[in-house]
């Protein structure tokens, strides 16, 4: 049985992808079901391309001229790499965290009503209300409630990251794109934005990439081992980490490569 | 045979003491420079400098049009120069990665930041004071605004390359357009560092003669009219400076002291500035 049988609700679904910067192939006919409302994470070395392929999700490359990406990405049956596809309504669609955390340099109020504004037009209560939702799901909200004035970039660097997920739910997204959102923070910060990722997934759908097995052990539904812009194997966290189809992912996870 | 260890610490010891008597070589100048503006400037500088203007030979009289002159002209060319500076900088920062416009942008600009203030002056001359018949204020503001442009540009886009891409990114990532990603969070982030080459380059131009030598000229008396020739500290300066009296020759230093002093405390405030902005950041 493919993963593809599995997943009864996909979300994504990435049909013969192929990236390339430049004349780089950095993604090789990638072929992958994200299922909705779960976890998916995408493990391999340094380079593999898990990276990338989260990048193709909100088009994030466009920004760099020489990147380019073929192939199909269906969002809800949509092909959003269709160039008709508004790239703001996308991104408003599938929101994204980065490596490092990446506070606006504006209050923490503002660095979460940047996005909401963007999109909504709410009356202040109606702001306000929606800004301390997503602090509370991001749960930062006891920790800034009594300083939504003050600059984002004055928290430590786990409430930094927390206030990102924060800002990337505010807007509503159907799909959030995590990029090792843990791999600048310390054990505790790790912990809680561990256990926010459990929480966020009854709303939202989640692609995470990281480099900690462990982490995507704990925190995924479903895993994908990239190795060298290929989708060497792809399928439910606890098969893929147990009972592995593929010698090479085998291998990988159990740390006698990479 | 000295061990190794001891000889690295000689040869450390040497380059420090060679750094610092360069550097002391260096400062020596700077203070010699300071002191003997100081000791001719400071007794000519009193009161009377602030609310007299510029005396005819032999009588009484200060910089006060001087200084108004200069302030008016600075303020003029910073009010025409920083937008087109700013605008032009953000441009070349954000949008210069693709084709052939940005390169060449750069290129002139370069050219356009090294560029004699004395061709300038000249420039101005004749496309401005040649057509209007007269110099006049407005001329002397334009050759200085010309001297802002390429340092506020040349700021602007250095201070937003600081910016690193995962910000740009973030912002784009919930679904701001370009427009918005630029004026809400990469130039928000790039605004200490903006502003004080927006000092800077106030400090560069509040010492320029030559440039106003060829369009404002000079004017003897009060005058607030941008449209005549406007007295200003540089060539004040250098027409006391030149002239056969000794009271002239008080005013020049301390119009001299003045520049300096003000040039001084901008180049402070503006470091202070960015230290402070950099260490929230």
């Amino acid at each position: 049985m493919t993963a593809d049988q599995i997943i009864s609700a996909p979300k994504l679904i990435v049909r013969d992808l192929n990236f390339y910067y430049g004349a780089d192939r950095a993604l090789k006919d990638i072929n992958l079901v994200i299922p909705e409302k779960m976890v998916t994470a995408f493990i391999g070395p340094s380079g593999c391309g898990k990276s990338t392929l989260l990048r193709t999700f909100n088009r994030m490359y466009e920004l760099y001229p020489k990147q380019r990406a073929e192939g199909e990405i269906l969002l809800d049956g949509q092909n959003l790499l269709d160039k008709k596809q508004d790239l703001n309504n996308l991104r408003a669609k599938i929101g994204m965290v980065f490596q490092k955390p990446t506070p606006f340099p504006m209050s923490i109020y503002d660095n979460i009503a940047f996005g909401v504004k963007l999109y909504e037009n709410l009356n202040k209560h109606d702001l306000e209300e929606r800004i301390e939702w997503a602090l509370k799901k991001a749960a930062l909200w006891t920790e800034v409630k009594d300083k939504l004035k003050q600059s984002g970039t004055g928290l430590s660097g786990g409430q930094q990251q927390r206030l990102c997920i924060a800002r990337a739910i505010a807007v509503k997204p159907q799909v959030l794109l995590l990029d090792e959102p843990t791999s600048a923070l310390d054990p505790i910060s790790t912990a809680h934005i561990e256990k926010l990722i459990d929480e966020l997934k009854k709303d939202f759908t989640i692609v995470i990439v990281t480099h900690n097995m462990q982490q995507a052990a704990r925190v995924s539904d479903f895993t994908a081992y990239m190795y060298l812009g290929d989708l060497i194997e792809f399928g439910d966290t606890s098969t893929v980490f147990t009972n592995p189809k593929r010698k090479e992912t085998e291998d990988y996870i159990t740390g006698r490569f990479g | 045979m000295l061990n190794l260890y001891t000889r690295r610490r000689l040869t450390n010891a040497i380059s420090l003491g060679v750094s610092v008597l360069a550097m002391l070589f260096g400062l020596f100048w700077l203070g010699w420079i300071l002191w003997t503006l100081l000791e001719h400037g400071l007794p000519g500088l009193g009161a009377h400098v602030f609310t007299q203007t510029t005396p005819a030979p032999g009588s009484s009289g200060g910089l006060i049009n001087a200084i108004f002159g200069s302030v008016m002209m600075t303020s003029v060319a910073v009010l025409i120069g920083t937008p087109i500076g700013i605008l032009a900088g953000t441009y070349l920062a954000e949008f210069g990665q693709r084709g052939w416009l940005a390169p060449i942008t750069r290129f002139i600009n370069d050219i356009l930041l090294s560029a004699p203030s004395i061709v300038i002056g000249l420039f101005v001359y004749e496309v401005y004071v040649v057509k209007v018949g007269h110099f006049a204020g407005w001329g002397g503001a334009l050759a200085l605004s010309i001297i802002v442009i390429p340092v506020v540009i040349r700021t602007t886009e250095n201070m937003l390359r600081l910016i690193p891409n995962s910000l740009r990114e973030a912002a784009a990532a919930i679904g701001a357009p370009q427009w918005k990603i630029i004026t809400f969070v990469t130039l928000r982030a790039a605004r200490a560092g903006i502003l004080t080459g927006i000092l800077l380059a106030i400090a560069r131009i509040s010492g320029e003669t030559a440039p106003l030598l060829f369009t404002s000229l000079n004017n003897q008396f009060w005058s607030s009219d941008m449209n005549q020739p406007m007295a200003n500290l540089p060539v004040v300066i250098f027409q006391f400076a030149m002239s056969p009296y000794a009271d002239w020759h008080s005013l020049a230093w301390a119009g001299a002291l003045l520049i300096t002093l003000s040039v001084l405390t901008l180049n402070i405030v503006a470091r202070v500035m960015f230290r402070q902005k950099t260490n929230t950041q």
